[in-house]
């Protein structure tokens, strides 16, 4: 016998901004699969969502925040991490989520990226890479590739681009992944393993962008992109960070990168500081046990 | 609120800097970040030692945009926050001043100047901040900020600038100056209960019927913080009064007035002018921070000299006081502007005047004080 699945609401819907749709995402854009996909992960993962957070910067990735049905802040351009660390450390109960694209993360707030990882914040970093700066007409990104045509890089693109997942756990972070808008279970339970990992955890998602990486680049529609990722994407059980650049000629590996165990920054404050504080400064100047050195 | 007792009553020598991150502790501030830069360091360095000691949080990040995010995540997480700097890192956090602005993010941002522009004399005095702390972030909106001329006014003006954050929704600056941050004298701890303490203004709405920016009669709304289960959407685009971005002008019309409208409509609260001997006075000396501290001996000499002058002492430079300057325009032959740059605010006392009397500027490009007796003799000048 069938069932009746058919509803009238959303099937997300408890996590998601409904009131707010349509969403400004292109057709074929991978940004509502990643949107999805998060939603999907919190809901099955049963995430206590009046304990979240998540923060965007700009872009079209930016936008990304103010769909979700969580506390949700959409911050200046690039500064979504440090915006993120002060909630989380006046908060650490939280989770904080920082979910933004590639020109945001790592070209604008590359600085703010590294430094988190570096201090091993416990904080979930969702980058949405497409490739290229979408919400300002298509210009060149720190993760376009070689020789890739951008509004700004006419002749074809000279700049090497970043490797995120390298960059990611060389700067200190405990748990990096890459995953494709196809990879959509795999992605879930990454966003899952990721919200759950203590410590600084990074899931790169390439994501299509028909509208203008992929019109520069002869990969003009949603499918044509969709099956450019799934051609050139290779999903490997135990991915090595040692091929994780995305190379021309070389598939896009996804998978798993890192998961390793650290004390996260509040760990290691508390073991710094926790034990040092017997007394306040100012009862010792006045109990005469120290002077004030200006006195 | 009562506060509680984490400042120590009674007298001690310190240094402004030192003062200021007193302020803030007893002003209730639990959360500092910040980025190195002289002469506002010992700020940073004083409350990385104190805030642990009381339960707060002190970050050191990885550039000053970092910082006052970081600041306004923190108050979003429910925590009074601070951060400090001078010139260079006053200028990259320019664009998220505006953030605070636009999202209504109560924090409050010292700026301890230095001669500019650029890296200019990173260790000593300037005042060249002052149109930057009303302009600097782009759009239209309105600034509070405090000006203090000694470590006992940096302390008292911090706390201050933490209370007009909270009441008024909106980041406070105050701008400070190299020496005032910089020299050591007696600073008097008020017992904690002789402190007025404004609190956050938390709703007692229920989620159903609470809106982030639905402003109640002051044109202020009232706050919640990340975790209360209320969801909100918090935007630095132009939004409504839900927190959703709408990117028409009939949405920034109806917000941006409101968010200019909440400090012009009560600048007669905030306006903080001392008038002394003003009455009977032929030349008024308008100064503010430490200049204003430089003024008192020419004034002094002056009176010996028998001129009939007074000095407006702008504890509060923005919103600006133009109604007392136009009140005394009248009244007097001239006003003396001495400032450590080129001439910033002797502008908008010139605008406040506005022909009523002369007004004198007078410049000092940085690196040092005033000599009293360039400031005398612009006296000397204006009461002939």
């Amino acid at each position: 016998m069938t069932e009746e699945i058919l509803t009238q609401n959303h099937p997300l819907e408890s996590c998601l901004r409904t009131e707010r749709f349509p969403h400004i995402w292109c057709v074929g854009c991978g940004l509502g699969v990643a949107l999805g996909a998060f939603a999907s992960s919190l809901l099955e993962n049963k995430f206590d969502l009046d304990q979240m957070a998540v923060i965007s910067g700009i872009g079209c990735t930016g936008r990304m925040a103010g769909y979700l049905k969580v506390d949700s802040f959409h911050t200046t351009h690039g500064r979504a991490i440090p915006f993120a660390t002060g909630l989380h450390l006046a908060n650490p109960k939280l989770k904080v989520v920082v979910f933004s694209g590639d020109g945001d993360i790592v070209g604008i707030g590359g600085n703010h990226f590294i430094h988190a990882a570096r201090r091993n914040l416990d904080l979930t970093v969702i980058c949405v890479n497409n490739f290229i700066y979408g919400m300002t007409g298509g210009q060149v990104a720190p993760t376009t590739p070689l020789g890739a045509h951008t509004t700004t890089t006419t002749y074809g693109n000279y700049e090497y681009s970043f490797n995120i997942p390298l960059l990611a756990a060389a700067s200190g972070a405990t748990y990096v992944a890459r995953w494709t808008v196809l990879d959509i279970i795999k992605l879930r339970k990454s966003i899952q393993e990721a919200l759950n990992k203590k410590g600084f955890s990074v899931i790169e998602v390439i994501s299509p962008c028909p509208t203008l990486y992929g019109r520069l680049n002869r990969l003009a529609t949603g499918v044509e992109m969709m099956k450019f990722l799934k051609e050139h994407s290779l999903f490997k059980r135990e991915a090595k960070l040692e091929e994780a650049a995305i190379t021309d000629g070389n598939q896009i590996v996804v998978g798993k990168f890192l998961d390793i165990e650290k004390p996260t920054y509040l760990e290691m404050y508390e073991k710094s500081v926790g034990g040092k504080i017997k007394q306040l400064k100012y009862e010792k100047i006045l109990a005469g046990e120290e002077s004030c050195p200006e006195c | 609120m009562k506060a509680e007792q984490v400042v120590p009553a009674g007298s001690f020598f310190m240094s402004g800097n030192e003062a200021c991150a007193e302020g803030a502790l007893a002003a209730g501030c639990r959360f500092f970040a910040g980025y190195p830069i002289t002469p506002s360091t010992e700020i940073a360095e004083h409350l990385a030692e104190r805030l642990p000691e009381i339960g707060g949080i002190f970050i050191q990040m990885e550039d000053e945009m970092a910082a006052v995010n970081a600041v306004l995540g923190a108050t979003w997480g429910g925590l009074k926050g601070m951060t400090a700097t001078s010139g260079p890192g006053f200028s990259l956090m320019m664009e998220n001043i505006g953030l605070a602005v636009m999202t209504e993010t109560p924090c409050v941002i010292v700026d301890v100047q230095r001669g500019g522009p650029s890296t200019g004399l990173a260790t000593k005095v300037g005042q060249g901040d002052m149109m930057q702390a009303k302009w600097g972030s782009h759009g239209s909106y309105e600034i509070i900020a405090l000006s203090p001329s000694s470590p006992q006014e940096f302390f008292e003006q911090t706390i201050k600038a933490f209370n007009l954050a909270e009441e008024f929704r909106t980041p406070v600056i105050i701008l400070a100056d190299e020496v005032v941050g910089h020299m050591s004298e007696k600073v008097i701890f008020p017992q904690s209960e002789k402190l007025l303490i404004s609190s956050r203004r938390f709703t007692n709405l229920s989620p159903a019927d609470y809106h982030p920016f639905q402003a109640n009669g002051n044109g202020i709304p009232e706050m919640v913080k990340a975790g209360d289960g209320y969801r909100i959407h918090v935007t630095g685009s132009t939004h409504d009064y839900r927190g959703y971005p709408y990117m028409t002008a009939e949405a920034q019309a109806n917000l941006i007035p409101r968010l200019v409208q909440k400090i012009r409509g009560r600048r007669n609260e905030l306006i903080d002018v001392k008038e002394i001997d003003c009455q009977g006075a032929e030349v008024l000396v308008c100064s503010y921070g430490i200049t204003a501290r430089t003024s008192y001996y020419a004034i002094e000499q002056a009176h010996s000299l028998g001129i009939k002058v007074g000095q407006l002492k702008l504890n509060v430079v923005w919103p600006f006081p133009e109604e007392i300057i136009k009140k005394w325009a009248w009244q007097v032959k001239a006003m003396i502007v001495p400032e450590i740059n080129m001439g910033q605010m002797v502008l908008e006392v010139e605008r406040a005047a506005a022909g009523k009397c002369r007004v004198v500027s007078v410049p000092h490009p940085g690196g040092d004080i005033h000599r009293p007796e360039v400031i005398l003799e612009a006296i000397k000048k204006s009461a002939e």
